[in-house]
């Protein structure tokens, strides 16, 4: 069977994929983006530490603040979306469930993704 | 899926010991990996004393001195027993390294001797390699050109010779490919550290014309991209070059010519 390939034929395999460079790339430049939004993001809560609904849903409906956090989803969502191909595709070997698990992947971070962009919008235009 | 345990038949054993049988001047233990493809037993961690006092000072003078007078069936590679041929790679005291570079003086208590991890074993500390070297044959690791071979020699700057630095010394050895996870989980696409620095030492040369080839073949999510810079390879090199330098420049040349 495969046995009986050449190691060069069975090296070779199907080829270059001729692609990666742009997964990589933007891998880079969500995690560039995340710094500043995930700081604002985080300062924000604590400066919101104990304060009430109204209070925080009066922030957060801001337009200016909503935009930020809008953004920060939508950054956030690519970067993990992108971060957990690449777990999957080192560690899941068997071809079925790694199309599987990645098709999952994909589905979990548009689910993640809209619901919190539908909560902001929902907020700031309400 | 990841496998967690080992399966039954690679489990390792304990071992045979053989006790010296005089008393030693400077006396060392080694553990050495055994294994016999034609013993249907698991392999098994035998166990040498050996006099120092009587052996050349490197590791590798310790297994010579094993074979030729303890034990003749003990198999291990070796050649030019200077860190330049690159055979006897193998894992010492859990960092991979050559057996003659490394000094008896520089390691502890009981040395233990285990053949490069995670490739097919042939015999005792002998690594089948074949995937390697396939994959080193797979990037063409020569000079390609299209314009007609000058008279003389292809001409190279000195600051163009000068890339080469840190590149050519490589020996192949494998130790690097050898302590990289990623290799370790994606050897069948992942070209690994060591073939992924001969690679960029092809990139570079200011003499090949077919760089633009070159990164075709490797832009892919699992030959070159598998590498996330854990710098194992670094570590390991008895070089003391860096793969995984030579690999982010060669992440860096693929996103200057798209970015």
């Amino acid at each position: 069977m495969s046995e009986m390939r050449t190691p060069l034929s069975r090296v070779r395999g199907l080829g270059s994929a001729k692609k990666g460079t742009e997964h990589f790339w933007l891998q880079r430049v969500t995690a560039l983006a995340n710094i500043p939004l995930a700081i604002f993001f985080v300062s924000a809560m604590v400066a919101h530490a104990g304060a009430d609904y109204v209070t925080v849903t009066a922030f957060l409906s801001r337009p200016i603040v909503a935009l930020v956090m809008l953004l920060l989803i939508l950054s956030m969502v690519w970067h993990m979306r992108l971060g957990l191909q690449v777990v999957i595709e080192d560690y899941i070997h068997g071809h079925m469930a790694k199309l599987l698990a990645l098709i999952l992947n994909t589905f979990f971070a548009l689910a993640i993704g809209t619901s919190s962009v539908l909560a902001i919008l929902k907020l700031t235009l309400a | 899926m990841v496998e967690i345990a080992l399966p039954k038949n690679s489990r390792v054993q304990k071992g045979i010991v053989h006790k010296a049988d005089k008393r030693l001047e400077k006396p060392r233990t080694l553990k050495i990996y055994r294994w016999d493809p034609e013993d249907p037993a698991n392999p098994r961690m035998d166990t040498y004393e050996i006099d120092a006092a009587d052996c050349g000072p490197m590791l590798l003078d310790a297994l010579i001195k094993i074979k030729n007078e303890i034990d003749p069936t003990l198999t291990f590679r070796r050649s030019c027993r200077e860190g330049i041929c690159g055979s006897c790679a193998m894992n010492i005291d859990g960092q991979n390294t050559l057996a003659c570079t490394k000094g008896l003086d520089e390691t502890k208590g009981k040395i233990t001797v285990r053949p490069l991890p995670h490739m097919p074993v042939i015999k005792d500390l002998v690594p089948d390699l074949t995937n390697l070297y396939a994959q080193y044959q797979s990037i063409e690791p020569w000079l390609k050109t299209d314009t007609p071979q000058p008279q003389s020699e292809w001409k190279q700057s000195r600051e163009d010779r000068e890339k080469l630095d840190g590149l050519y010394e490589c020996i192949l050895c494998a130790c690097c490919s050898t302590s990289c996870p990623s290799y370790w989980w994606n050897s069948d696409k992942y070209l690994g550290p060591a073939v992924l620095l001969q690679a960029y030492r092809w990139l570079i040369d200011s003499r090949d014309e077919a760089t633009g080839e070159r990164l075709d073949d490797l832009e892919d999510p699992f030959r070159v991209y598998r590498c996330h810079t854990i710098m194992n390879c670094a570590k390991a090199c008895p070089k003391g070059l860096s793969p995984a330098k030579a690999i982010s420049e060669i992440k860096k040349m693929m996103v200057t010519r798209e970015v």
